[in-house]
């Protein structure tokens, strides 16, 4: 019973303090929204300079997806190049041999410049006698963009970055105030407090990470192939584990500025190893430190059930993994509660 | 060993904070029925001696037995309202939800739990101020909602730390009724305080100065004893003596 009470006050707690309910759930909404504009936003357009190319052939170049200047030579384009007009141009000096000349101080610039020209001409030179390759997927599809690889990734980053503040500074609150200490001077447990804390955030929890993973799929239009309850499943296990992970680490910290110096060392680490970068390019003395972040864990679920649509069979491994985390962080979190009380 | 009227009884107590000494061999007995008063400058020692008696910590060394158990159990627990420094209150709830919470945690429930609640809120005079957010509250306010919680669950010992510091004499004298009035009823006040006239509203005294107590003993025979006319004086003598 005690412990309802606990759960009961802290959603009271939260219900009262209007901008903090705000923050959990407009604040990834809103930054979700903007990675989604801008990684989909629309492919960029190179700018290239054709120089003394004959007409005929110009004609035949398929310039939709460029913007194309003709110059007469090579001097015009040269100057172009270095006011920016232009990313790059493409000299032609016999029926065989070109040469390209870029601009070069940004690789997604140039990549696009040379794909561009490399279609192109390669229609050109090869005619109708290019082989046509039909492309079939295992997972994803031609039209999946960057945010839905992203997307599950930031939707459980989001998830674990505000849940471990909240949780954390709120502790910290009721160790500042002295409630903590009152708390302790009744007959409540130490269990009881953690397990009151976990309950409170947790209901909060549910209905946070429900509003915003149905934000991400169904109003940006994530990616999502596997089955909506498996993505809740999995952000509640890891706002579990922000929660409880939160807590502890308020127990390190003095007041609420110290809490936030531990982002930097607690939470942004975690997004290098949750798969937004490639895990086997990562340096191999800094890769071991994966498997030890909860995010690595949620992340890899999150992926198979949105981008896989694999089921339960798949994820409940990482499901286990983070829910061992969860009661790692509680017991540790009633150890560290016998600072302030022995039994 | 131990008098059978006590209900505290505190045996040989040492704390040690690193290698700061803040109790120094503490012996003390404290009868049933009495209201107590520590006295002494900030820093002697009086707030982690009433910390230990409620349960919050233990002895580096000795014992304190309370009600003829030895702290700190959870079940002597209940039987003690403990009111801290700081009013420790939940600011974004009014004060009905914050007694509410307590008075779950000590296990008051339904028409008990209302009854107790709207006696406590009587007592500390906040009867209409009760659904008000307690940040609307002002200080003294808090202080009074505060004491009201720690009398929620009708304890047998009441350890107040500094109960009325800050507090505007008018307000300190209702709040010295209050503890009147429960002390009639039979509950044992142990109440810290470094203002020297307030001492004088105890039964018995103890002086504490560098984490040991330097003197036990009623106003009047603390003052007759060392020839003084206040507890003040009375203090620096027997300050004065041991340093």
């Amino acid at each position: 019973m005690r412990v309802i009470a606990l759960t009961k006050r802290i959603l009271q707690q939260l219900i009262r303090d209007k901008r903090t309910l705000g923050l959990l759930i407009f604040a990834p909404i809103l930054v979700l929204t903007m990675l989604h504009l801008v990684f989909n936003g629309d492919d960029y357009v190179p700018k290239v300079g054709l120089v003394e190319i004959p007409e005929a052939i110009v004609d035949q170049i398929d310039t939709t997806d460029a913007e194309v200047t003709i110059y007469t030579n090579e001097n015009d384009a040269q100057q172009a190049v270095h006011s920016e007009e232009i990313d790059g141009y493409i000299l032609l000096d016999d029926a065989t041999t070109s040469a390209v000349f870029l601009e070069g101080s940004d690789p997604s610039v140039n990549s696009a410049t040379l794909r561009w020209i490399q279609s192109a001409f390669s229609s050109l030179q090869q005619g109708e006698s290019a082989a046509q390759f039909e492309i079939d997927y295992l997972y994803g599809s031609s039209d999946m963009g960057p945010f839905d690889y992203f997307g599950p990734v930031l939707l459980g980053f989001f998830v674990f970055f505000f849940v471990f503040i909240i949780a954390g500074v709120s502790f910290i609150r009721e160790r500042t105030t002295g409630t903590l200490e009152r708390l302790l001077s009744t007959p409540l447990r130490k269990w009881e407090i953690v397990t009151g804390y976990v309950l409170g955030f947790g209901i909060f929890t549910i209905i946070q990470s429900t509003i915003i993973a149905w934000y991400a799929i169904y109003v940006l239009n994530m990616m999502m192939v596997g089955a909506f309850i498996y993505v809740l499943l999995i952000t509640l296990s890891l706002a579990l584990t922000a929660l409880t992970l939160g807590i502890l680490i308020s127990s390190f910290a003095n007041n609420e500025l110290q809490m936030i110096q531990f982002i930097p060392i607690v939470v942004i680490p975690q997004i290098f190893f949750s798969g937004l970068f490639n895990l086997e390019t990562i340096s191999d003395w800094l890769s071991w430190v994966g498997p030890f972040t909860p995010l690595y864990y949620a992340a890899d679920a999150l992926r198979d059930v949105m981008v896989r649509g694999h089921g339960f069979g798949e994820i409940f491994v990482n499901l286990i993994i983070l829910f061992g985390f969860s009661l790692l962080f509680m017991l540790l979190n009633g150890l560290a509660l016998r600072k302030y009380r022995k039994i | 060993m131990r008098n059978q009227n006590s209900c505290i009884s505190i045996q040989h107590v040492f704390k040690q904070f690193g290698k700061h000494e803040v109790l120094k061999d503490i012996n003390l007995e404290i009868e049933e029925g009495e209201i107590f008063g520590l006295l002494g400058p900030s820093g002697a020692g009086k707030s982690t001696l009433i910390k230990e008696l409620a349960g919050l910590d233990v002895p580096t060394s000795g014992e304190n037995y309370i009600f003829g158990e030895r702290m700190p159990t959870l079940k002597l627990m209940e039987r003690i309202g403990y009111m801290a420094q700081a009013d420790a209150l939940y600011e974004e709830l009014s004060a009905n939800e914050n007694l509410q919470f307590f008075a779950s945690l000590y296990g008051l429930k339904g028409k008990k739990k209302k009854e107790r609640i709207n006696e406590v809120m009587q007592l500390v005079d906040l009867s209409d101020h009760l659904n008000k957010p307690v940040s609307n509250y002002s200080g003294g306010m808090k202080r009074r909602l505060s004491l009201a919680i720690a009398l929620l669950h009708e304890p047998e010992m009441l350890i107040l730390d500094e109960p009325t510091v800050g507090i505007d004499p008018v307000l300190r004298k209702s709040i010295w009724d209050a503890f009147y009035d429960l002390n009639r009823k039979g509950t044992t006040i142990i109440v810290t305080t470094h203002v020297m006239d307030e001492a004088e509203k105890c039964d018995r005294l103890g002086l504490m100065r560098d984490g040991e107590l330097i003197a036990v003993g009623t106003a009047e025979a603390l003052r007759n004893e060392t020839n003084s006319d206040t507890i003040e004086q009375a203090f620096l003598v027997y300050g004065g003596a041991t340093s």
